[in-house]
């Protein structure tokens, strides 16, 4: 398949200003590392991303916020990042907060091909403030619309040459809404095999959601938390 | 007076064999420690896990395994890991059953307000707003009073909302409480060493007292 890409510059090449991407990953956790930092070579600017989190100062997403690549992130909570709250209280960032699981849904709904979904979360809310709702049986449900990405950029543990994907423990988290709902999903793995070599049945993200992918090397995998008990 | 652990201890007292569980951030994380032994008690994160175990050893911590507060973790045998439309599909569809959050306010008619303080920065509400608008039964952890010494038990809610109509029941440093579908705050246990009088005197909103109130055990 003509699906494997050389690496994080040659899956990002077309990457332009204005555009909207979608980021995976839980914080730190199943993070796209290799795109994003080709994004921060790359100096594209003016760009709206959809990521749960903003990363941190000096991981993630707030490398490309320390860049000032960023025009707009829609996330659901964007505490650990001192960068992240100077541009937005400066007014050089916008920021758009919505509870995570509408988050979630509405990428699903753009991998599933359905324009909206009905969600309770933000009912009573400034959430809700401008929005459809309708009841059904009884309970109120804000309309939210599916999320439309010119980009999704997700990290797997394993693909193949297929672009079938599979994810590892809770790495997985928005990788998989995400990599269906992009008008094009690149796809960073650990390991990449060929056709044949993952069972279909253990297939995450079937290979149709993915355009390009490739296999980054040494990652960093850095952990924001890190939280031990003695022995 | 209860500490921390005293309110996370109480709240373990609610948790039935065989529930699913989400807790929060803060005094709801502490009443993991409390669940009784023996029973099944499954702990939803809402990152992507069924089955939340301890804290990893020293040297053993896997940065692909985390809870919601991005914390490393174990994971349980018999767990499972799923994304993160899923994990609020469970919890949309009422599968979980019980979640237990902490809260800044909550009204007399079970409104909560948890994620923001106008002027100052904010955060985000993260999967707070999914889950209180979904879950049936919700636990706020909280102290009963602020830092400045005010009431957060308040007839309505002053900061902006998380959800409405949604708290069933409230332990805090003083008392259980649970509210009321008609309205008010129905005075359930007294902390130990905590008089009727004092709980008064810290509720802002409605407070229900019928007869003699038992001193919870804990």
């Amino acid at each position: 398949m003509l699906k494997v890409v050389s690496g994080a510059d040659e899956a990002v090449h077309d990457i332009q200003d204005g555009m909207t991407l979608m980021l995976g990953g839980f914080g730190l956790c199943g993070l796209p590392e290799k795109c994003i930092a080709a994004l921060v070579k790359k100096g594209v600017k003016n760009l709206t991303c959809i990521s749960n989190n903003a990363g941190v100062d000096d991981f993630g997403i707030g490398l490309m916020l320390k860049q000032r690549q960023v025009k707009k992130m829609i996330s659901s909570y964007v505490g650990e990042n001192a960068e992240f709250e100077r541009q937005l209280l400066s007014g050089e960032l916008e920021v758009e907060l919505i509870p995570q699981g509408t988050l979630a849904t509405r990428c699903m709904a753009a991998g599933y091909g359905m324009p909206a979904i009905f969600t309770p979360a933000g009912i009573g809310t400034e959430v809700a403030v401008g929005k459809e709702v309708r009841n059904f049986n009884g309970k109120d449900y804000l309309m939210e619309m599916a999320f439309d990405a010119d980009f999704a950029i997700v990290k797997a543990w394993k693909g193949d040459t297929m672009g079938n994907l599979v994810y590892r423990s809770t790495a997985r988290n928005f990788n998989p809404v995400m990599a269906m709902a992009g008008k094009v999903t690149i796809a960073e793995v650990e390991e990449l095999v060929e056709a044949g070599e993952i069972d279909p049945d253990h297939v995450h993200t079937p290979g149709i959601y993915v355009h390009r992918i490739f296999k980054g090397e040494n990652y960093e995998k850095r952990i924001e938390q890190r939280t031990v008990r003695k022995k | 007076m209860l500490d921390k652990e005293g309110i996370a201890k109480r709240i373990a007292k609610e948790i039935k064999d065989g529930y699913y569980v989400n807790l929060g951030i803060g005094i709801p994380t502490l009443v993991a420690n409390y669940i009784p032994k023996g029973m099944d008690v499954v702990l939803q994160s809402e990152n992507g896990l069924l089955g939340i175990g301890p804290f990893p050893f020293e040297g053993e911590e896997d940065p692909d395994t985390i809870n919601a507060g991005k914390q490393t973790i174990t994971i349980l045998p018999g767990s499972a890991i799923f994304d993160s439309a899923m994990s609020f599909g469970m919890i949309r569809a009422k599968k979980v059953d019980l979640t237990i959050l902490g809260a800044m306010e909550v009204s007399e008619h079970g409104d909560i307000a948890s994620w923001k303080i106008p002027g100052k920065m904010v955060k985000g509400m993260g999967g707070a707003m999914d889950l209180v608008a979904s879950a049936e039964n919700i636990i706020v952890a909280m102290q009963h009073v602020n830092k400045a010494g005010e009431s957060k038990l308040l007839s309505k809610c002053s900061l902006p909302l998380t959800g409405i109509n949604c708290v069933k029941k409230i332990v805090t440093e003083l008392a259980v409480l649970q509210v009321l579908p008609e309205g008010g705050f129905k005075l359930l246990e007294r902390a130990p060493g905590v008089s009727v009088e004092e709980i008064k005197a810290a509720t802002a909103g409605k407070l229900i007292v019928e007869g003699e109130v038992p001193e919870m055990v804990i």
